[in-house]
């Protein structure tokens, strides 16, 4: 009986301790954000940061984005051709693909990728800056880390993605003609008309960017927050990478629900 | 500072793409160029049945698209479907007595609404109704209109 | 010139603890200015922790750090930053900024906190690296360094912005004695010719003997021992000794706590229940 009575208890502490520390956490988590976003404005009078930073977000992200946009978009009009054809409605296949493109895959895909290229980068970086004590070095040469590492990434990352999210897009419809098009022989007018007639200015593509920028903050928010509260080790580093991208894809697939339910309702 | 003039080369690369692309997407794939801000006035017109109409549904005269569906709502009064178009300012001399249907952009097509022009000097202006109007067609009834007009010829 | 020092950083019932450990106990301790002060103790007596309670990173449970006067757990953030420029500080590691060069790790606390010209500072950092003796290792990135030369890059960086003040954490851990004896140089020129004060933290009892002008012995989170070395060096029993001769047995036993030895062997014979 006691013995019984042991168990439940240890169960109870376990669940109350792991609370605490998930309270803890998102106490800790809300405090860096706040701070973050006090020291948004202080980029301003620093564009030698923040371009260095979009470079290494941004530019550096550009060849599996581009190539990641041409192959999603000429798989969709493959498979969509494939489909539309037995229904005599194979010029639908540019509206198809754009749409698809626009609201979901765009975004999603390529946030994913993001977060898997930069965002685990992001993480490695700062956790080794804090490992090598680079953070402190920063602080004691009276530095503001907040203001001269964390800030500068938090904006290169937000402004970075949606604009690799718009060259995504743009490759993908591009893919989607060469197939289509090229090769399929889907006539180009056709292909256009429909697709612009179908695609829909504000409710597609400015949500898919909206979807972008959401899907930016996130990855930044959770990347930078990985980074300092990583433990300063090769481990305690390498596990707060996955982190970073188990996270920050999760996160992803679960805002984009979200983000859908409201905006085509 | 060489490398800082690399990097804002890049970075000044990577902005201008990402404005391409949005370019690209706005012109060639949205129908971002025929939601600019042109100039627009609005109509009205009462429908039976609108069928499967929907907002932003084109408004065609003779297969060209002159104004958008902006909202369809019910007429507290007659109970009716009332449709709201915007027509686009430079088709400002629509004869007051056109009338209007609701059409299928081929067999399975979307619906759009086809302005056929009438003959008054009188034009159409912002807050004008339509009176005449054609709904939509809807499969079972002109099946049933088939079979009565089958039967009576009998 | 009076004989008693000035102090510079007082140390007043200083009480730190990391989750349920005690780091520190009750320290208070003073740094006299213009002197090489060592602070020393076995590894993981949190002396590290020190210097960075000092410099305002961490925050005690209980306590007050003076420095110049000014509590520095009390001060705002801008404050501290302030008063952090008169600091100096050489990390274990040298933490040297890894994406830049050796010479624009040494300029970069010109640039941020100056609005000297290119010439201006290109001239003030040559200055640094050659106290060092790495004027001609300027171009080299962090990575290809020695442990030594970063932690000498670390200094010239460390003392760009001329502070009154410098501290370093374990310089001689790790390194050979051509190495030790160059740091053990360096930081005493420095401290001669800069008039700076410096805070030494290490447990390196050769290379300390060398150079400080006073020690003090922490263990166990509390200050066991303060003084010239003279006096150190003569204090012939108890935890000082031991330490300062690095003897193997002493008030620290050799063995880690534990039951009796015949108590566990005993359990061997019960069958290792």
């Amino acid at each position: 009986m006691s013995h019984l009575m042991g168990g439940f208890q240890g169960v109870l502490q376990r669940i109350g301790r792991s609370f605490l520390e998930n309270i803890a956490v998102f106490g800790r988590g809300s405090l860096f954000i706040l701070s973050l976003l006090s020291a948004v404005p202080s980029v301003l009078f620093r564009m030698d940061l923040l371009l260095k930073q979009i470079y290494i977000a941004g530019v550096l992200s550009l060849p599996i984005i581009l190539m990641a946009g041409l192959f999603v978009g000429m798989v969709l009009s493959l498979q969509g051709y494939n489909i539309l054809v037995e229904f005599n409605a194979e010029e639908a296949v540019g509206s198809m693909t754009a749409l698809s493109l626009l609201r979901e895959l765009g975004p999603v895909v390529g946030a994913l990728l993001f977060a898997g290229r930069a965002g685990s980068a992001l993480t490695a970086e700062i956790g080794l800056m804090r490992s090598t004590e680079q953070i402190s070095a920063l602080e004691m040469m009276a530095v503001d880390p907040l203001k001269f590492i964390y800030a500068p990434r938090f904006v290169a990352v937000i402004i970075a993605l949606p604009l690799l999210v718009l060259i995504f897009n743009a490759l993908g419809v591009f893919g989607g003609y060469l197939v289509s098009v090229s090769w399929l022989g889907v006539d180009s007018g056709a292909f256009w008309s429909q697709m612009s007639s179908q695609v829909d200015w504000q409710e597609d593509v400015m949500n898919g960017i909206i979807k972008s920028v959401v899907f930016g903050v996130l990855i930044a928010i959770i990347a930078l927050f990985q980074g300092v509260n990583a433990i300063p080790s090769s481990e305690g580093v390498s596990s707060a990478t996955t982190r970073t991208v188990v996270h920050s894809s999760l996160g992803i697939l679960g805002l984009d629900f979200i983000l859908t339910s409201i905006m085509f309702n | 500072m060489k490398k800082q003039t690399k990097v804002e080369i890049w970075v000044g690369a990577f902005v201008l793409m990402g404005f391409m692309a949005l370019a690209y997407i706005a012109f060639q794939v949205s129908n971002f160029s025929d939601w600019k801000d042109r100039p627009t006035y609005e109509v009205s017109a009462l429908f039976d049945n609108i069928g499967g109409l929907k907002e932003r549904a084109p408004l065609k005269l003779s297969g060209v698209v002159i104004g958008r569906v902006d909202s369809i709502k019910i007429d507290p009064v007659s109970f009716k479907a009332k449709v709201n178009m915007q027509i686009d300012q430079a088709f400002n001399q629509l004869p007051i007595d056109s009338s209007v249907s609701i059409l299928t952009s081929g067999l399975l097509g979307d619906q759009y609404v086809g302005l056929e022009p009438g003959g008054d000097e009188e034009v159409l202006q912002q807050g004008s109704e339509i009176e005449m109007t054609q709904s939509a067609m809807v499969l079972e009834e002109l099946i049933g209109q088939f079979l009565v007009k089958f039967s009576e010829s009998d | 010139m009076t004989e008693k020092a000035e102090t510079l950083i007082e140390i007043k019932n200083l009480t730190f603890s990391r989750g349920e450990r005690k780091i520190f106990d009750g320290i208070t301790l003073s740094i006299p200015k213009g002197k090489i002060t060592a602070i020393m103790g076995p590894s993981g007596s949190g002396k590290t922790t020190l210097l960075k309670l000092i410099a305002g990173q961490l925050q005690p449970d209980s306590g007050e750090v003076y420095v110049e006067g000014l509590n520095i757990h009390q001060l705002s953030r801008k404050n501290i930053y302030k008063l952090r420029r008169k600091m100096g500080m050489l990390f274990q590691s040298g933490a040297l900024l890894t994406d830049l060069s050796v010479f624009d790790n040494v300029a970069f606390p010109l640039r941020e906190h100056t609005k000297l010209s290119d010439e201006m500072i290109y001239a003030l950092v040559l200055m640094k690296l050659q106290a060092v003796g790495l004027r001609g290792a300027k171009d080299l990135m962090p990575s290809e360094l020695s442990g030594g030369m970063s932690r000498r890059v670390a200094l010239a960086r460390g003392i760009a912005l001329d502070p009154e003040m410098i501290f370093y954490d374990e310089p001689f851990v790790g390194q050979d004695p051509i190495t030790k004896g160059v740091l053990v140089k360096l930081i005493q020129t420095l401290n001669e010719s800069l008039g700076l004060t410096s805070v030494l933290v290490s447990h390196d009892v050769d290379e300390v003997m060398l150079i400080a002008d006073y020690i003090c012995v922490i263990s166990e989170g509390k200050l066991i021992a303060e003084g010239t070395k003279e006096t150190l060096l003569q204090e012939s029993t108890g935890y000082v000794n031991q330490f300062i001769h690095g003897l193997p047995d002493g008030p620290v036993p050799f063995h880690f706590p534990n039951v009796s030895y015949a108590d566990d062997l005993d359990r061997i014979q019960g069958g290792l229940k």
